[in-house]
């Protein structure tokens, strides 16, 4: 317990202290938020899990784009 | 692959080449200042020496501002995978899943923990404990790029694995033989010892700027002779690894070896033009063909360099297209038609599965794997050959450039390490400028070692296997160029952002109180 009480602290003051890396984690967040909420959801589906349900149908669906 | 979208084609390439080389904007600074950093914290824990403490925190603090703008940058490739290139992210398969899941799970634990240890556990842990956390975080950056590095590799040299028809997948048999392939190893010690000058650079041209200000003079000296060293030593390891670069190119891809060379007409003795103007030949109707002058050349060195022998045969561009029997090498058309029996096999393997017909199967999945090989020049058959060939000035000039640069920074190097050591560098301004200057420089250096690379091996996703033509989406190309200009608007903002805080960091300079306080405990 008392570890983990000072794993909590040690991380807790670094983040309190932190002078640059307050604008730092902002961007970090900010970059993530971007990616994963906005372009992953709305420009980036993943082509053949959008478009096939099992692994077979999108199996023979790129057997069927490269030999045609 | 009768109708081919090639505006779809050259937006994803478009696309893919720009976040790749915006996430390599990041990527050089983390593998090698944090080598630079550990360097630096054991001469502090070594000598006891405030001052080093205080060198070190300072270039810390700028490479915690390179890793948090850039760190992420790379999922974007992945996200483009699964979106633009989907023929290709199935047809890896799981060649790509392991490393990357190792690199997934090495840099969340390696990085992530020490990284906290390194920022906030200044006079919270033991001076060896910090000094141990630092040095794995360099350590375990550059072995998160190792595993980047194995992946491109196996595209460039593809080994250890089998092709599945049943699943139309890639299926890693030997994860050893991907890991340790030549190309893989020396890939990646090329790449981090590239970043290791970069690295070196960044550090001697800001240390200049203090210089150039009259402003922390013992704190820029001392930082510019670690770097100088690191940047010595690590650049006589980039030849090294360099030359691996050359053997293999000229061993595995052959067309890119000729194309950086242009390199037309195969020859004994083959010398090395260093430098060279290109200029359109508009005599060839064939090929789109280009001539060199205003060279100099080196006698024979090519040979030397692709095969370790002055007399050794270097095969050109004719050769690769033409075909040579007498040095064993096929024409493009042999083997695009290899590689249509290998596509029309696999067809034929696919319906006869289909229809229950297993003595049909067999013989198709007999003629695709004989024909394997040359899967990916079936879908050249009965196009224009220019299309198997890579844009030769692209390749030709980013070599040239990267090397010529190379060999400025192993000078730069030199003449800083011998300055600092005899206390004149702070006089000598235009060496202290041309070392800012090179910062720009180092940068362009890096991203033209990946022109090279990637331009290189054009029209390859996967070396002889897998063409762009056939690895992309039929998605369309509208919402490619879509985010094209949406990656290029937040890409250019986090550069922005990178370069505002590091240069308000750097123009603040390290810590002054901390110096003040530790001399009082002392």
């Amino acid at each position: 317990m008392k570890m983990i009480k000072n794993i909590y602290q040690f991380y807790y003051q670094g983040f309190k202290n932190m002078t640059v890396g307050k604008k730092l984690w902002a961007i970090i967040a900010i970059k993530l938020i971007i990616m994963f909420l906005i372009l992953k959801i709305f420009f980036f589906p993943n082509f053949l899990k959008s478009n096939f349900k099992t692994d077979e149908d999108r199996g023979n669906y790129v057997i069927k784009q490269l030999t045609q | 692959m009768e109708h081919i979208d090639f505006s779809l084609v050259d937006w994803s390439r478009a696309q893919f080449a720009l976040t790749a080389l915006y996430h390599w904007l990041f990527v050089p600074l983390t593998l090698g200042l944090s080598f630079i950093i550990a360097f630096m914290e054991t001469q502090y824990v070594r000598t006891g020496n405030p001052e080093w403490k205080r060198i070190t925190k300072f270039w810390m603090t700028l490479f915690g501002v390179n890793f948090a703008i850039g760190v992420a940058t790379g999922i974007i490739l992945e996200f483009e995978f699964g979106t633009n290139w989907s023929n290709y992210s199935w047809f890896v398969g799981d060649i790509f899943g392991a490393p990357l899941a190792i690199e997934g799970i090495m840099a969340f634990f390696l990085e992530s923990t020490f990284i906290a240890v390194m920022f906030f556990g200044w006079n919270k842990v033991s001076k060896k404990f910090h000094l141990l956390s630092t040095w794995l975080v360099a350590i375990g950056s550059n072995l998160s790029a190792l595993w980047i590095l194995v992946a491109n590799a196996w595209m460039q040299y593809p080994a250890g694995m089998k092709f599945n028809p049943d699943t139309a997948r890639n299926e890693m048999v030997n994860f050893w033989d991907v890991l340790f392939s030549p190309v893989a190893l020396n890939k990646f010690f090329h790449t981090v010892t590239s970043s290791y000058v970069l690295s070196a650079v960044f550090v001697i041209g800001v240390s200049a700027w203090f210089l150039l200000k009259n402003k922390e003079q013992l704190f820029a000296k001392k930082s510019i002779i670690v770097a100088s060293i690191f940047g010595l030593v690590t650049s006589f390891l980039i030849i090294i690894t360099g030359d691996g670069s050359a053997k293999n190119m000229a061993k595995y891809q052959p067309m890119k070896f000729a194309a950086m060379e242009n390199l037309y007409t195969g020859r004994q003795n083959a010398p090395l033009a260093v430098i060279g103007l290109l200029q359109k030949d508009k005599t060839d109707t064939i090929l789109d063909k280009q001539n060199i002058s205003l060279k100099i050349e080196i006698p024979s060195l090519l040979s030397i360099m692709a095969f370790q022998d002055a007399n050794a045969y270097v095969p050109g561009i004719h050769d690769l297209v033409n075909g040579n029997a007498e040095h064993n090498i096929l024409s493009y058309k042999e083997r695009s038609d290899k590689g249509k029996i290998a596509i029309t096999s696999l067809a034929e393997y696919k319906n006869a599965k289909k229809t229950g017909n297993d003595s049909i199967a067999n013989a198709a999945l007999t003629k695709l794997n004989e024909n394997y090989p040359h899967f990916g020049y079936g879908y050249y058959a009965n196009r224009n050959v220019n299309e198997l060939i890579p844009n030769i000035p692209l390749t030709f000039y980013s070599f040239r450039i990267m090397v010529g640069l190379g060999f400025h920074f192993i000078a730069l190097f030199l003449v800083v390490w011998i300055l600092a050591k005899k206390d004149k560098l702070e006089k000598k301004r235009f060496i202290l400028y041309t070392a800012l200057w090179s910062i720009p420089l180092a940068y362009i250096a890096s991203e033209l070692g990946w022109v090279v690379t990637e331009v290189g091996r054009q029209p390859w996703v996967i070396q002889d296997i897998l063409p762009t033509i056939a690895a992309v989406s039929q998605i369309k190309s509208t919402s490619v160029q879509i985010t094209f200009w949406l990656f290029f608007v937040i890409f250019t903002g986090l550069l922005i952002a990178e370069i505002k805080i590091m240069l308000s960091q750097i123009k603040k300079g390290p810590e002054t109180e901390l110096i003040e306080n530790e001399i009082r405990i002392n």
